[in-house]
């Protein structure tokens, strides 16, 4: 019977990590850690995830002249001039957003008709294509690069490195994320909503304009923001692609030797907090839209 | 009332064994998944098809002599593999050492925190999620730089590491393999914790209650039941850490020394440093063979049918 | 929309003829014809499996037949597409389209046809259906039942000529469900369109429909008033879905009349010439278990009763408004019989003997070999 009472189905079910313990006295700290282990663990992992974060906004406050390393004073300023004495963290910031608006843009429309056809229309050579979009997904960053630039390179003088080339890349390497991701997302839709729509005297335009597109519109959403994501933190398969053009990644890395000035910190921290309410809003709009009006 | 019992009736059939739709706009049905993957598949064919090809190509290429650097042809030289492999070798076992160190770190960090939000979280589960994507919002150089930064010698850590005397005095962390392990432990961290978590969150509570309600403790449950079944995202999660941690090269290049570098270093200065395309080539194509002889190995051990 | 007095307008008859349709190498729907007159409540009734689905989604439009037609009031819509049929379906899921608000999902069709205003066909629409109070909710917001009524709506505002519902009312409790069917009968009877019903709920199809069809195998097996079905079915699929049969095997003996005499076992039993829907010497003769009274040995049967003397309780169920008996006879054959509970304690326990006898008028007979004959009586399996 005791055995039976110690391991009831209220530890399967215990949500959330207690807060004030019961029993007395130095007892009460061990027994805390004890049955709070787990979310104290997690705390510890988060912490972890977010330490470099810290030291990023941190530094972004440091009165830093040439290199950012030591602490060396509080200051607004680099909040308030992002672009600094030489603009060229600016034009770096610029170019990897119009890069990532592009590339998403692009990306995004060709992937969707992919996974339009992929999932809705039967034809031959499924699995070559199957292959063909799953490969780049699990092909190293480097080789994608290196063979790219092969390529650029034996094009010889038509093609120059530069800013169409970086674009070309990150579509190159977006397209199967968003084909994935808009593909599951047509897998999900209930077949016999279209069904509806066409008893109730939609044709085939209509029905995609009215009932599957909006379906559909949130996976292509979050494909659009993934591809964007993709493109604009990416360094690797960049750096082997872009010339002398600099975006974000590719001129921290660069500016690394001699000491990263306080500007990059500016917009690292500056991005990483944007996004974050950002994903934080949508969420609570979430939240309240789903709780009705 | 008579019973009306309608089975078989064969009435004339004026016209009513007239089959399929007029065969126009079947023809144009036909021709529309084709247009609609052309671009796409254009697109990655001659951007990515294309140029690992010609990589292929180009990896049994020799150097032109006396000629100039970065002039190559083709004289289908298969012995350029072996020369790449025995030049490098010490790489290509430190970048699996480095990887396979670095993903068992994060499932041991991963696997408790996927396990908290599954179990643990209930409200704050989706916010819980955005802060493990969360780091990704920040630029991953920026981050991976920030570690180098927060190992310094002169900085706070390892001040209060050596005050503690947890650290001998002349030891620096960074430009170390630990360094290096570090960085791609943290830098893959959320790929390993996401698809635990999914899988996680697909388990079905009562099978955990039939292990406390057939006499299992805490731990017997977990060892038993939970970690077995989410082997899935276990196996999902490891893949999608170890496949690019094997090919980085950023980590090492950012947190370590020429003494711990990866095979993905070597393959990017052979490239744009020293123009010697075929055996970069060639290293790239032993990467990716290397790469996936493990995870054939490891699929096939784990016996996982579903990888996602 | 709302008087009967419309219904020679808004109904149609519908007439399927040599339907046939195959999935490989299974024949879903083997050559159906079936005319369902206008302004009517018909049901297809069948187990999972039977092609009644199949059918219905031919008349819609979602399923192209591989022969046969479909003709709407003399228009043959056989391969029409749906969107050019003036055919409405109500769907086993609903259907409803969740990004729209309920108004905007009743007034979805009226819009593809063009029609401008179409505020007051909707409120009219929602009036029927008695919800006009959650036009401006979202379907995710609504209960099942409140979600069947919207997608029955959606449906109706168009006044189609045929009104399709697919197993509508699979999804909701007991209680609920019986609701929705007075309703829909009640909507049908003051909309006046032609309903076409498809359930395997044999209840479901008896209380709602004017007409039923019994499907099996993709094939109508039998066709009329639920209550000729039920008193009268001429194969033992039928005699089986609907109900509770006891089936026994006999031969026949001799003529009286209107009846015919059958052997069964050695017994005389009286059968109802109109009944009798075989001309085979060998017939299976079928009793309601609700129409057999079991005796005790030594109590008077009237003459003309049809009577089985030897049986044994072998169960009796209490079962609130009835006791559920299960007798065996001397051959081994166990019968139900339902005994309504007019008095108080039990009558007959397990373990005793009793006659087992009932109204000739209440037998029907069968063909021994119909089509549809897999459904052997219930015999001992011990016997064979």
């Amino acid at each position: 019977m005791s055995v039976l009472t110690r391991t009831g189905p209220s530890r399967a079910r215990a949500v959330g990590c207690r807060r004030t313990p019961a029993g007395t006295g130095g007892h009460r700290i061990r027994r805390w850690l004890g049955e709070n282990a787990l979310c104290v663990y997690a705390a510890l992992a988060l912490g972890y995830l977010f330490l470099p974060i810290a030291y990023v906004t941190v530094f972004s406050f440091n009165d830093a002249k040439r290199s950012n390393i030591v602490w060396r004073g509080f200051t607004l300023e680099n909040w308030e001039n992002p672009c600094g004495a030489s603009g060229d963290v600016c034009t770096a910031v610029r170019t990897s957003v119009e890069v990532g608006i592009l590339s998403t843009v692009l990306a995004t429309m060709l992937g969707t008709l992919v996974a339009f056809a992929l999932q809705r229309y039967r034809f031959r050579g499924r699995t070559v294509v199957n292959v063909i979009i799953f490969m780049p997904m699990a092909t190293p960053e480097v080789v994608m690069g290196a063979s790219l630039l092969t390529l650029f390179l034996n094009m010889g003088g038509v093609v120059t490195l530069g800013f169409w080339t970086i674009v070309i890349a990150h579509v190159m390497f977006s397209l199967s994320f968003v084909i994935v991701t808009v593909k599951a997302r047509i897998a999900s839709l209930d077949a016999s909503l279209e069904e509806a729509a066409k008893d109730l005297y939609a044709n085939d335009l209509q029905t995609f304009r009215r009932v599957t597109l909006p379906l559909v519109a949130p996976g292509i959403a979050a494909a659009a923001l993934l591809a964007f994501s993709l493109s604009f933190d990416d360094y690797i398969v960049t750096t082997f692609n872009s010339g002398t053009v600099n975006t974000f990644p590719k001129y921290v890395y660069t500016s690394a030797q001699r000491g990263i000035p306080a500007q990059v910190y500016v917009f690292g921290a500056g991005m990483f907090y944007l996004a974050l309410l950002i994903v934080l809003l949508g969420e609570l709009l979430r939240r309240r839209r789903s709780r009705g009006s | 009332m008579s019973i009306t019992s309608v089975s078989r009736v064969n009435p004339t059939r004026p016209g009513g064994n007239r089959r399929a739709r007029p065969a126009r706009s079947e023809a144009r049905r036909r021709h529309v998944p084709y247009l609609l993957l052309l671009p796409g598949l254009l697109w990655l064919g001659v951007f990515f098809v294309v140029p690992i090809v010609t990589l292929l190509g180009t990896s049994t290429q020799t150097r032109v002599p006396g000629g100039e650097i970065g002039e190559f042809t083709q004289t289908l030289r298969l012995a350029n593999y072996w020369d790449a492999l025995s030049r490098y070798q010490e790489h290509f076992g430190r970048s699996v050492l480095y990887a396979g160190v670095a993903t068992l770190a994060a499932l041991i960090i991963g696997y408790p925190l996927a396990y908290m939000i599954a179990f643990r979280a209930g409200r704050w589960r989706n916010v819980l999620l955005v802060l493990v994507i969360a780091p990704f919002f920040c630029s991953f150089i920026l981050r991976t730089y920030a570690w180098r930064q927060i190992l310094a010698d002169e900085g706070t850590v390892v001040r209060t590491l050596k005050w503690m005397h947890l650290m001998p005095e002349g030891a620096s962390l960074t430009a170390t393999s630990f360094a290096v392990v570090c960085g791609l432990t943290y830098n893959f961290l959320p790929f390993m914790t996401l698809p635990v978590y999914a899988s996680l969150e697909r388990i079905d509570h009562r099978l955990l209650e039939a292990g406390y309600d057939l006499y299992g403790g805490p731990w017997t449950v977990l060892r038993r039941v939970t970690f077995p079944l989410s082997m899935p995202g276990v196996v999902a999660g490891t893949l999608l850490t170890f496949i690019p941690a094997a090919g980085d090269f950023v980590n090492a290049g950012l947190l370590g020394t020429t003494r711990t570098q990866m095979i993905g270093n070597v393959i990017e200065s052979r490239f744009v440093d020293l123009n010697d395309y075929a055996t970069a080539a060639c290293l790239s194509f032993l990467m990716m063979a290397v790469i996936l002889a493990l995870v054939l190995v490891y699929i096939r051990r784990t016996g996982t049918e579903e990888l996602v | 929309m709302r008087t009967g007095e419309n219904s020679t307008r808004t109904g149609s008859s519908l007439s399927l003829r040599g339907l046939t349709k195959r999935y490989g190498s299974l024949l879903a729907v083997d050559d159906l014809s079936v005319t369902i007159p206008k302004g009517s409540f018909f049901a297809l009734l069948g187990p999972s499996g039977c092609g009644k689905t199949t059918t219905l989604r031919m008349v819609a439009g979602l399923e192209d037949p591989d022969a046969g037609d479909i003709r709407l009031g003399g228009l043959d819509i056989t391969h029409a597409r749906p969107h050019r049929r003036p055919v409405n379906t109500v769907f086993q899921s609903y259907a409803l389209f969740p990004h729209l608000d309920v108004f905007e999902n009743v007034a979805f069709g009226l819009r593809r046809r063009g029609r401008k205003n179409v505020q007051p066909a909707v409120m009219d629409a929602l009036d029927l259906v008695e919800l006009p109070h959650l036009a401006r909710r979202r379907p995710g917001q609504l209960s099942g039942g409140q979600q069947q009524r919207i997608a029955l709506a959606r449906a109706i505002v168009n006044q189609p000529q045929v009104l399709l519902l697919d197993e509508p009312l699979g999804a909701l409790d007991l209680k609920l469900r019986r609701q929705m069917q007075l309703e829909l009968k009640r909507i049908q009877t003051e909309v006046g369109i032609t309903f076409l019903h498809v359930t395997h709920d044999q209840e479901e199809a008896m209380t709602m429909a004017d007409t039923v069809a019994v499907m099996n195998r993709g094939r109508i097996e039998q066709l009329g008033r639920p209550a000729d079905l039920y008193e009268s079915p001429v194969t033992t699929f039928v005699a089986n879905f609907l109900g509770q049969s006891n089936l026994l095997d006999g031969e026949h003996a001799g003529d009286l009349g209107t009846h015919l005499v059958v052997d069964v076992r050695g017994n005389k039993l009286r059968v109802p010439r109109s009944r009798v829907s075989s001309r085979d010497r060998n017939i299976l003769v079928g009793v309601r278990p609700e129409k057999i009274r079991l005796r005790a040995p030594e109590e008077f049967v009237p003459e003309n009763c049809n009577r089985l003397s030897g049986g044994v309780v072998l169960d009796a169920s209490f079962a609130g408004v009835s006791t559920q008996y299960v007798v065996r006879m001397p051959w081994r054959q166990d019968l139900t019989v339902f005994s309504q509970n007019l008095g108080i304690g039990e009558r007959f326990p397990a373990g005793s003997t009793v006659t087992v006898a009932w109204e000739p008028e209440h037998t029907f007979g069968l063909d021994a070999a119909a089509a549809g004959a897999p459904e052997r009586p219930r015999t001992d399996p011990r016997e064979s």
